[in-house]
């Protein structure tokens, strides 16, 4: 078990920085989720803590031992799980589980001995001799994590492991995953673009955008008290509302903006007249898309109210209604540098 | 400095090393070719048991009268002329044939086409070592023996197949959506192939003339069974044959014209190269 | 209406833009090989139209001919040795040129160079590096103390083969490593990278991951290798002429010196055929390998 200190940390490819100055302590026996599109360097920043890239400045420790650019990846104690699995096709399931024990030379019983462990803890003990190209994607991502967990690393990385699951398998997979890190304590970092998996995965997520990072929390923290406004567009779905108001940007999330009526009359809040173009009705929510006027002779702004199921107003299209928010849920930001003003 | 970094430092020697190994066998002989095409003839013929003297340099000064002789005193230059004679005709034949049986393998034939396509291919493994034997009767019957016309008549053989088996691997990598659009823009098929497709298929084409142009210029079986005559000659059947006076090879003379078909062959080759292999592997590999 | 269905007709125009390669290769490979092999049957002479069909005569005849059998014999030395050969160095050729270092293209141009060149003009090059009396060969490793005695190398029955066994790798290996750089290079880098963090060191990686996965593209190599030296004759009829004494004689070269050069057709075709079983076993075994191994995943992607 390790924590992990990353100081300053930078990756140049020629004019391009894909990892620009970046530091974390990543807590021993916890998930940590970096989160970003493509391109924000999570992915970059995995590979460096690997050893498959080698940072162009900065400081790597795991375990509190320093890992220079020259310690290979397998003197790091870490084990990976590549997105697309990176099964080796001409060996059975067994063999490939078995491959990183033999690489190190562990004798032949320990190596039985561990592979059928690994496989019972991921339950596809059956699979043992069968070639991953007979095995469907959910039974080979089990496999590259057997792989993983069968050399007892210190730390997991793990790069988009759900990516190529459809949807219903992501979200068993997910539960799947977060419940084996809890049992088994193994530092975790795991990468993806996509926010509901972080949001459910991690225990601190690290929201990258251009090699920087921008927020480093909760899942509660980064949702409820943005660092930014790219945090606050890109955690949450659909994405917060954010308005010009002179030198700031005001931000609201769209489930708490709702038509004046739901409020009680003595609430706190922000109205605004909300002229709704379209309808969504999505079963569990209703997604209004519309436009609130700007200040100072601006042209419209398009806004996205989310409204439960039980609230049962009538919200007819290409009509105007008063909406409005709680002035405790109005997020104010610096318009020209989208950092957070406090509320 | 830590193990790892010496570790490193081995490992990068070694690779210079081995490219240093490899390169020089491969390249010696062209070396060798260099040195002897411009050595005087006393720096040459030196007996290599005389460990004295150093074969390896030039011991005189360099000269130009092995290439002197090669050009004025020996049949080399016709046999270039006869060489690009071949070349221009066979370039044509092959791919005025082999660019739309490719493109038709590819495009219009569906399933089997692919199966045909293979088959085509195999054809180009029959070795002329076996089909120079019925070919020298049908030479001799069509009275073509000692004439270019032979070879013009019999190189195709060799490169419609493979050729056409380029042409169709390339394809396969140009998808077809300019094609298809041009069918939905309302083109005929007949109308996309002559005014759409050319244009898509350039480097392909590209790739069957520098392939034909460089079969040409290697081939050595057929020139040898069909052509007797110096005159006749080409480049790669005259220079280790007829480069001699009785039982003296010129060795000078012979080099430098060695040399001289190598090198634009060879700038050739590099230019292509990635062509090539391209065809190769998505035929062959992808089956 | 009807020009216009003309103009659309897939097949039709298929067909149309196929039949001249199909009617060439058919009048002009598939018929002589054809009667390549009804030759052999024959007496034929390549100077006379007579036609007689002898069974199985020239079969018997090279059957029993020592000459013939030791070009056999040759014939497959060279093959196998030479690719064996051609394998290792390729190997290790692509591995240094996967690397990334100064002069890499130089050195690239300089590796093709051999397979770029005629066959026959560097086999006339190379007749003269193994010249008996001016070898630079000789005279290297006589100067840096590898050789006491004096190396005839065409004039000697082992040596001379040793020697096409040198000149025919020499030729082959560039186009088998650009073969196997192709090969690699199309690798999935994941799985490389997984072998890596599995803790495998490049011994291991490269013999129980790369190589096994490898297995298609080198068939590929070994069989266009193989068909390229089997059936050359440029090589061994420049440097030896098949001697001495007809002591390297290969297949290719004997069919030559008694087909053509001594216009017996039917002996000529009969040994040319030979060739044959060696090419159709080697191509059908090394493209099963290409298969089983390609369809067992070594493509294998995502679901």
């Amino acid at each position: 078990m390790a924590g992990i200190e990353i100081r300053n940390l930078r990756k140049h490819f020629g004019e391009l920085h894909a990892v620009d100055g970046v530091d974390l302590s990543i807590r021993d026996g916890e998930f940590l989720v970096l989160l970003g599109s493509s391109g924000s360097g999570k992915t970059t920043l995995l590979r460096m803590i690997a050893g498959l890239e080698q940072p162009t400045s900065g400081e790597i420790a795991i375990g509190g031992e320093r890992m220079d650019g020259d310690v290979p990846p397998r003197a790091r104690g870490i084990a990976m799980v590549f997105q697309s699995y990176a099964l080796y096709p001409h060996r059975t399931v067994f063999q490939n589980i078995a491959f990183p024990l033999e690489a190190n030379r562990t004798p032949r019983a320990q190596i039985t001995e561990k592979v059928r462990w690994a496989a019972d803890l991921f339950g596809i003990t059956r699979y043992l001799d069968r070639y991953p190209r007979q095995l469907s994607g959910g039974e080979r991502q089990r496999v590259a994590l057997c792989r993983a967990i069968v050399r007892d690393p210190h730390v997991f990385l793990l790069d988009e492991p759900l990516a190529n699951l459809d949807a219903k398998l992501r979200n068993t997979a997910r539960d799947d995953l977060k419940r084996l890190q809890r049992r088994i304590k193994t530092t975790t970092v795991y990468v993806t673009h996509d926010q509901v998996e972080a949001m459910g995965l991690g225990d601190r997520i690290v929201v990258m955008e251009h090699g920087r990072i921008r927020q480093v929390g909760t899942p509660r923290e980064v949702y409820e008290n943005p660092a930014d406004t790219f945090v606050a567009t890109f955690v949450g779905q659909p994405p917060m509302n954010l308005l010009n108001e002179g030198d700031t940007l005001i931000g609201f999330r769209p489930e708490h903006f709702l038509p004046r009526r739901v409020f009680g009359a003595d609430a706190d809040l922000r109205s605004f007249p909300f002229t709704v173009r379209r309808v969504e009705y999505l079963g569990s929510d209703r997604y209004v898309y519309g436009t609130v006027p700007a200040g100072g002779g601006a042209s419209d702004v398009a806004v996205i109210a989310e409204l439960p199921g039980n609230v049962a107003v009538e919200i007819p299209e290409g009509q105007t209604q008063e909406f409005a928010v709680p002035r405790r849920a109005v997020h104010v930001f610096d318009a020209e540098t989208g950092v957070r003003r406090g509320k | 400095m830590s193990r790892r970094k010496a570790r490193r430092i081995a490992k990068r020697v070694g690779l210079y090393a081995a490219a240093i190994g490899l390169v020089t066998f491969a390249g010696f002989p062209f070396y060798w070719m260099l040195i002897t095409a411009f050595k005087q003839n006393r720096d040459l013929y030196v007996g290599a048991s005389d460990t004295g003297h150093v074969p390896w340099i030039f011991n005189d000064p360099p000269t130009l009268e092995h290439v002197k002789l090669l050009f004025t005193q020996t049949e080399f230059p016709r046999w270039v002329l006869n060489t690009l004679l071949v070349v221009v005709v066979v370039v044509g034949i092959t791919v005025v044939v082999a660019v739309p049986a490719g493109y038709s393998l590819a495009r219009l034939a569906g399933q089997w086409g692919q199966r045909m396509g293979m088959g085509i291919f195999f054809t180009y493994l029959i070795p002329p070592t076996l089909l120079f034997v019925p070919f020298a009767r049908l030479v001799s019957l069509l009275h073509l023996q000692d004439s270019l016309w032979s070879l013009i008549l019999i190189y195709p053989t060799m490169t419609i197949p493979f050729c056409t088996w380029l042409v169709m691997g390339f394809l396969r990598s140009v998808p077809w959506d300019i094609e298809e659009q041009a069918m939905i823009d309302g083109y005929s098929r007949l109308a996309v192939i002559l005014k759409v497709a050319p244009r898509l298929i350039v480097p392909g084409i590209l790739t069957v003339v520098v392939f034909t142009f460089t079969l040409v210029l290697q081939e050595f079986v057929y020139a040898l069974t069909f052509i007797s005559s110096v005159d006749k000659m080409t480049v790669s059947l005259g220079v280790p044959i007829a480069l001699v006076r009785g039982d003296v090879y010129h060795w000078g003379a012979l080099m430098a014209a060695a040399l001289f078909t190598s090198i634009p062959l060879a700038i050739v080759y590099n230019a292509f190269i990635d062509r090539f292999i391209q065809g190769f592997t998505v035929g062959a590999v992808k089956g | 209406m009807k020009r216009r269905a003309l103009a659309d007709r897939a097949d039709v125009l298929g067909g149309v833009m196929l039949a001249p390669a199909l009617i060439y290769v058919t009048l002009l490979v598939g018929v002589p090989f054809l009667l390549a092999i009804l030759l052999s049957f024959s007496n034929a002479t390549a100077g006379s139209l007579r036609f007689e069909f002898v069974g199985l005569r020239n079969y018997g005849a090279i059957l029993r001919d020592p000459i013939f059998l030791r070009a056999l014999r040759n014939t497959a030395v060279v093959a196998i040795g030479s690719q064996i050969l051609v394998i290792a160095l390729a190997t290790a050729a692509a591995q240094v040129f996967r690397a990334t270092f100064r002069g890499k293209r130089f050195f690239r141009f300089v590796l093709l160079l051999p397979w770029a060149v005629p066959v026959s003009l560097a086999a006339i090059a190379w007749t003269w590096i193994f010249d008996s009396t001016f070898s630079v060969i000789n005279w290297t490793l006589k100067v840096s103390g590898l050789l006491h005695g004096w190396l005839y190398w065409l004039g000697d029955p082992t040596l001379a083969l040793f020697a096409i066994i040198i000149v025919q790798t020499w030729r082959i290996f560039p186009f088998a490593t650009v073969i196997v750089l192709a090969g690699m290079s199309s690798l999935p880098s994941e799985i490389l990278e997984a072998a890596v963090v599995d803790g495998a060191g490049f011994w291991r990686r490269l013999l129980q991951i790369e190589l096994p996965l490898l297995t298609p593209v080198f068939a590929v190599a070994v069989l266009f290798g193989v068909v390229y030296t089997a059936t050359d004759l440029g090589v061994v009829y420049i440097l030896t002429g098949g001697g001495p004494a007809n002591t390297t004689h290969v297949l290719p070269t004997l069919a030559f010196q008694r087909g053509i050069l001594g216009a017996d057709l039917g002996q000529g075709a009969a040994i040319a055929v030979f060739l044959l079983p060696f090419l159709v076993v080697v191509a059908v075994a090394m493209l099963r390998l290409a298969r089983q191994t390609e369809v067992g995943g070594a493509r294998d992607e995502s679901p």
